[in-house]
């Protein structure tokens, strides 16, 4: 059973004539661990895509589903961890309890809250910073924070919507790698929505390339490069290939 | 950024803040006594009139002022004016914080309305803010006139003229900080199925503390005022209003007794709005100092710490 599929989605904004046809067609199988992008132009629809498998926008047409359930299903048992541009701590509560907001919710108890937002902070290298506040972390801290709050409830998918875009290039680099070590640790599947090409072929094993009006899918590019992916592969001769095939499909659909 | 250089190159030889505070508040209240003497020296020397005669009968003099607090109120009287003016003042202040609490509560309450459903703001807001363009002056009577057929005590009707001024900065206040959270923050919620009610506990309410308790100081102000006005029609004999009032009558030969009065009443309101400072530090916890100071730069933070 694929962990994501999805089959001639297509979403609508608005009606008459203002309406914008942001997806058509989409068809996308996703296996469980994958790591896929999905990158493309500015309104290509790629974080409508991503909130249409999250439940937070519902389809105009097709069907999807997630690890079997419909999205609606699958966000009720909370299968999603999401994590956005913007980190979005909440800045009146420490690095700690941001952790465990979400834990917080589902009704874990205090001891089980404290252990996860501890081995969670450890995972993304924040240990020390528990007790700290959201405005006293970096940009990178913040989003790092945000990846241990997403993770914390175990969601089988993690949805992550352009997370580093935010970054300076070599913070940027930097949470890349970390991305992928909690990743082959965990082997969760991972959507993640970038409009960088080295980000997305660096990261994935899959890169789904969109175009834009309406936004559709042109081109899967599958990512055949060894993991572990470090500094070396940045500088791998088919890596620049993949980065050039990326480009190139990018652009026979501008 | 220029400001924060100087603290940091000053931080050696700083007094505590609240002396620095203290001292510019007695330094501030020096100077405006020292501006009230002045005005009437030297309008008196230079025989000036405009805008305001420079005599006792309508500018009396700062000590006078002091020495009217502490003599007795009335010819042969053993209360002197400052108790009976504190006295008028609890009075009206128990008037007032009902008042504020009603109108908290409904305000509140009327803001998350608001926020869950935009139907209900778009319809209702009109009359919301329709309610403050009507008179106090006008509603007053009216509500007097019904809690004396109910048999309720007047002064629980004055609370509630009280909370009809109160109540309306805290929704508009308290809606814009329930709305304050970026949309992202509310799909985070809704990732982690959270209920409604949670999310409102969660999120919405502590990003709204900030604005809600500048709303509370504003409605802590008014409540006070709306108060002193509802115990003119009342005919309260106990609070400021009337005290105000019979003093105001009497300004041409004893001007000292309301300059006295006008003091006291300020210190109310003062008090009151001190009491909510107090349990905003308390409650809302974990900011850096510098936006404590500052309530304004305080949401701005917020929604920078959200966003």
């Amino acid at each position: 059973m694929s962990a994501v599929d999805i089959r001639g989605v297509s979403k609508v904004f608005g009606s008459g004539p203002g309406q914008v046809e942001a997806l058509k067609d989409i068809d996308l199988s996703i296996e469980s661990g994958q790591f896929v992008s999905l990158i493309g132009p500015s309104g290509c629809g790629k974080s409508t895509l991503l909130r249409l498998v999250g439940d937070l926008l519902p389809p105009t047409g097709g069907s999807l589903t997630v690890a079997g359930k419909t999205p609606h299903e699958a966000r009720l048992s909370r299968d999603y961890g999401m994590v956005f541009q913007q980190a979005t701590l909440l800045d009146w509560r420490s690095v700690r309890a941001n952790v465990e907001l979400p834990l917080e919710i589902m009704g874990a108890s205090a001891d089980e809250r404290t252990a996860r937002a501890e081995e969670m902070l450890e995972l993304v290298q924040l240990g020390d910073f528990g007790g700290h506040y959201p405005w006293q972390l970096s940009g990178g801290m913040q989003q790092r924070v945000a990846i241990a709050r997403a993770l914390s409830f175990k969601p089988s998918l993690l949805l992550m919507d352009e997370p580093f875009g935010a970054l300076d290039e070599m913070t940027r680099e930097a949470m890349q790698d970390e991305l992928l070590r909690i990743w082959e640790r965990s082997k969760r599947t991972v959507i993640f929505v970038t409009h960088s090409i080295p980000e997305a072929v660096f990261l994935s094993q899959r890169t789904v390339v969109m175009s834009r009006r309406p936004g559709r899918i042109t081109r899967i590019v599958d990512i055949d490069l060894p993991y572990p992916r470090d500094e070396d592969t940045r500088e791998d001769r088919r890596f620049y290939d993949k980065v050039t095939e990326v480009r190139e499909a990018l652009r026979e659909h501008e | 950024m220029v400001a924060g250089a100087v603290d940091t190159w000053t931080e050696g030889r700083r007094l505590p803040q609240w002396l620095r505070s203290t001292l510019w508040f007695v330094a501030i209240l020096g100077f405006l006594l020292l501006m009230w003497e002045g005005y009437k020296f030297l309008w008196t020397e230079m025989g000036w009139s405009w805008p305001v005669r420079p005599i006792n009968r309508s500018m009396p003099h700062t000590w006078d002022i002091v020495d009217a607090l502490f003599s007795p109120a009335r010819r042969g009287g053993s209360d002197i004016l400052l108790v009976i003016l504190g006295e008028a003042a609890l009075f009206t202040l128990r008037e007032a914080v009902l008042g504020f609490v009603i109108g908290a509560i409904v305000g509140f309450f009327l803001a998350v309305v608001f926020v869950r459903s935009p139907l209900a703001e778009r319809s209702l807001m009109p009359y919301v803010v329709a309610s403050q363009t009507v008179p106090i002056i006008a509603i007053a009577p009216m509500v007097v006139l019904w809690a004396g057929r109910n048999d309720w005590p007047q002064w629980i009707a004055v609370a509630f003229i009280s909370s009809y001024l109160t109540f309306f900065p805290v929704t508009i206040n308290a809606l814009r900080g329930l709305q304050s959270p970026p949309p992202t923050a509310s799909e985070l919620m809704r990732s982690y199925a959270a209920t409604p009610n949670q999310e409102l506990r969660k999120l919405l309410v502590p990003a709204a503390l900030p604005y809600i308790f500048t709303a509370l100081k504003i409605s802590a102000t008014a409540s006070v005022i709306g108060a002193i006005i509802g115990e003119l029609p009342a005919g309260l004999p106990n609070g400021l209003g009337r005290v105000l009032l019979r003093f105001a009558s009497s300004f041409s030969s004893a001007p000292e007794k309301l300059f006295a009065a006008v003091i006291v009443s300020a210190l109310a309101g003062i008090v009151f709005v001190a009491a909510i400072s107090l349990a905003e530090r308390m409650i809302v916890r974990a900011r850096p100092e510098v936006f404590q100071a500052e309530p304004e730069s305080l949401s701005v933070a917020t929604h920078r710490g959200i966003a």
